[in-house]
């Protein structure tokens, strides 16, 4: 069974999902960043590929790419890496990819599924990818290989659109939580009545909530209604301040539950 | 139409609209809206006013009699130089603040290069009462100087985009987050053929008027009903797009495009698109892209800021691999010759991008033809790196 299914048939409240970019803060931080978020208890992870052009992120994100980049990261050293991990321990959280469509483009589509499904990974976030071209083009390779594609949807996407990306996934849909780039501080009150819509659509699929999740406040209003959130600044703003990659996932966890 | 976008944005295998889905609720908007609105009777009629009466249109087509005895050829220069705030940038400003008007949106962003695009925006943003924010690479706003007091009188803000080569593509890269931030109430005026659908067909549409008028006062100039080889700069594309598009399917008429080579092909300082790129995603569309084995886009280097872009519209890239247009490519030093060579024999100063056009007329292998160069811009606000480049020459 797909991991990310695996998760929510055991799973459905309060999950939380952690984002990170791949080869930082170190090139070779990626097995262990994945380690120690393991080891805190987070449910799935998501790993950024960097990219030069992160059009849909803010400078937090923005600046870990750079350097990701500039670390040496490229798609080959992270399917190495993420084979080396696996050997190391098979107990992992389900593991999704993130990131912008031209480098997948570059290495290949139907490699780069068939290489990611070999590392262990379980699905795929390409905001850049329309649906229409992912129906048209892509959606058959992934069912292939076993990944499930992830939509996205905002407080501005119409409910007949929002039916129709439910009824084309099966693992999960994540929700923004207000129309932005990542990394934004985003007013709380006002996503409520995204919030309420969404549980009372009864989506086929579970529904997490991202971007402007950041404490324990932000991750515990979405949890309310819907089962979990996604963290990405606020944790690659924990790495930043440096120290044991393993008591900042502890520490991170513990603050967020 | 060979050469003309299909219902989903595409030029054969290029464009669409690569976009996250917090764009989606804006760009689906202009998808669905944009045909009835610019073929809406009151639109043309103020479109079409704004252009006479403010803008400066018709442009002359002028017959350059001293650089034609020089190339051996009848050159005629499209005088887009001579519009409203100096380049063919305003045709496109004037069209989209008036769609910006029609879906009302309150609030203007834009991106630039050389500046004549934000100049254009800052504009029509005065113009019409319109909050106008401009985001411009810092590198730029050092080269393109005038250009940032310019907009800053109109009352535009001028952001500086820092991330990368702190050029063109990081201010589009920004100004795209901005629009992602502020849906609601603000519409993003891209300044070239560039952008998801429909933007690369909208911005070719409202400088098309170039190429329609060419059609007229070519005939009344020659006698003949159309040119033999139409020559334009491509940064983005949008003076070629303008330029070619009422000739697209005459296929008896040349098309050059010239891209900037900065110090050299070779010399990896360069923007040449389509000698260097390959397919790949850029600002929402397919097209071709300069970029690493890796799927990163590499930082593009050109003496022009209009040009400095390591991308090219969708539609160029069709014409590119169709073969319908021909590409060519000038270097920093053969554009600036270009410009000293063209003050000098005409008493007009291109401005930078377009001194490119100029730059490939010494390597055409044909006589007696009838040429029209589209003069995209004229040059003070070049005026800096001209006296730099004067001294060395
Ligand atoms: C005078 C002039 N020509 C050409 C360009 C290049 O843009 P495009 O290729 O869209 O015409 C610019 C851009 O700033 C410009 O200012």
């Amino acid at each position: 069974m797909n991991r990310i299914k695996e998760l929510f048939s055991r799973k459905k409240e309060k999950i939380l999902s952690v984002y990170f970019t791949a080869g930082y803060p170190n090139l070779h931080d990626t097995g262990l960043v994945i380690q120690a978020l393991t080891k805190a208890g987070t449910d799935m992870i998501e790993i950024g590929m960097p990219y030069s052009d992160p059009l849909a992120d803010g400078p937090v994100i923005q600046h870990s790419s750079t350097i990701a980049l500039k670390n040496g990261m490229n798609m080959r050293l992270l399917f190495q890496q993420l084979k080396d991990l696996k050997s190391l321990s098979d107990d992992l959280p389900p593991l999704i990819l993130m990131g912008y469509l031209n480098p997948v483009l570059q290495f290949g589509f139907e490699k780069f599924c068939r290489d990611a499904s070999g590392c262990g990974i379980s699905g795929l976030i390409l905001p850049d990818l329309p649906f229409r071209e992912y129906e048209k083009d892509y959606k058959g390779i992934m069912e292939k290989y076993n990944l499930k594609f992830i939509f996205l949807i905002t407080p501005d996407t119409s409910e007949e659109r929002i039916r129709k990306m439910d009824n084309l996934s099966d693992a999960f849909i994540y929700a923004v939580s207000s129309s932005s780039v990542t990394g934004r501080v985003t007013d709380e009150d006002r996503k409520e009545s995204y919030f309420k819509r969404l549980r009372d659509m009864k989506l086929k699929n579970p529904v997490l909530v991202g971007f402007g999740v950041r404490d324990k406040r932000t991750f515990e209003h979405p949890c309310k209604y819907l089962n979990g959130a996604i963290v990405g600044t606020a944790f690659i703003q924990k790495l930043d301040q440096g120290g044991n990659i393993e008591k900042i996932a502890q520490e991170f966890e513990q603050s967020l539950r | 139409m060979k050469y003309g976008v299909d219902e989903f944005g595409y030029y054969g295998e290029f464009g669409g609209a690569y976009i996250p889905e917090m764009l989606f609720a804006n760009v689906d908007q202009l998808q669905k809206n944009y045909l009835g609105i610019i073929e809406d009777k009151e639109f043309r009629k103020e479109f079409l006013q704004l252009l006479t009466d403010y803008a400066g249109r018709p442009t002359p087509l002028y017959f350059a009699r001293r650089l034609s005895e020089k190339y051996r050829n009848n050159i005629f220069l499209k005088r887009e130089d001579l519009c409203h705030t100096g380049a063919h940038k305003i045709n496109n400003a004037i069209g989209q603040i008036l769609m910006a008007e029609r879906l009302g949106k309150k609030r203007i962003i834009a991106e630039t290069g050389a500046g004549q695009h934000g100049v254009a925006t800052a504009t029509v943003c005065a113009l019409k009462g319109l909050e106008c924010l401009v985001y411009m690479g810092e590198k730029d706003m050092e080269r393109q100087a005038p250009n940032v007091a310019r907009m800053q009188m109109l009352g535009a803000k001028v952001v500086p985009a820092t991330s990368g080569s702190k050029t063109l593509k990081d201010a589009t890269n920004e100004a795209i987050r901005d629009w992602i931030n502020n849906a609601h109430d603000t519409y993003y005026l891209i300044g070239s053929v560039v952008g998801p659908h429909p933007y690369p067909d909208m911005v070719a549409r409202f400088q098309s008027v170039i190429s329609e008028e060419i059609k007229s006062q070519i005939k009344n100039l020659t006698g003949k009903d159309l040119p033999d080889l139409v020559i334009a700069c491509v940064g983005g594309g949008s003076n070629a797009a303008g330029a070619f598009y009422h000739f697209l399917e005459d296929e008896e008429v040349k098309l050059i495009e010239v891209e900037a080579s900065g110090l050299g092909l070779d010399s990896g300082e360069t923007a040449a698109t389509t000698q260097l790129g390959r397919v790949g995603i850029l600002h929402g569309s397919k097209s071709l892209v300069m970029q690493t084995d890796d799927g990163q886009v590499t930082e593009p280097y050109s003496i022009s800021a209009g040009l400095d872009y390591p991308g090219i519209g969708p539609l160029h890239a069709h014409l590119y691999k169709t073969g319908r247009a021909k590409f060519m490519s000038a270097t920093d030093d053969e554009a600036v010759h270009a410009a000293f060579e063209l003050a000098q024999l005409e008493g007009i100063i291109p401005a930078l991008e377009s001194a490119h056009a100029l730059a490939v007329l010494n390597k055409l292998d044909v006589r007696d033809k009838n040429i029209v160069v589209n003069l995209s811009g004229r040059g003070d606000k070049d005026m800096d790196t001209y006296m730099k480049r004067m001294k060395t020459l």
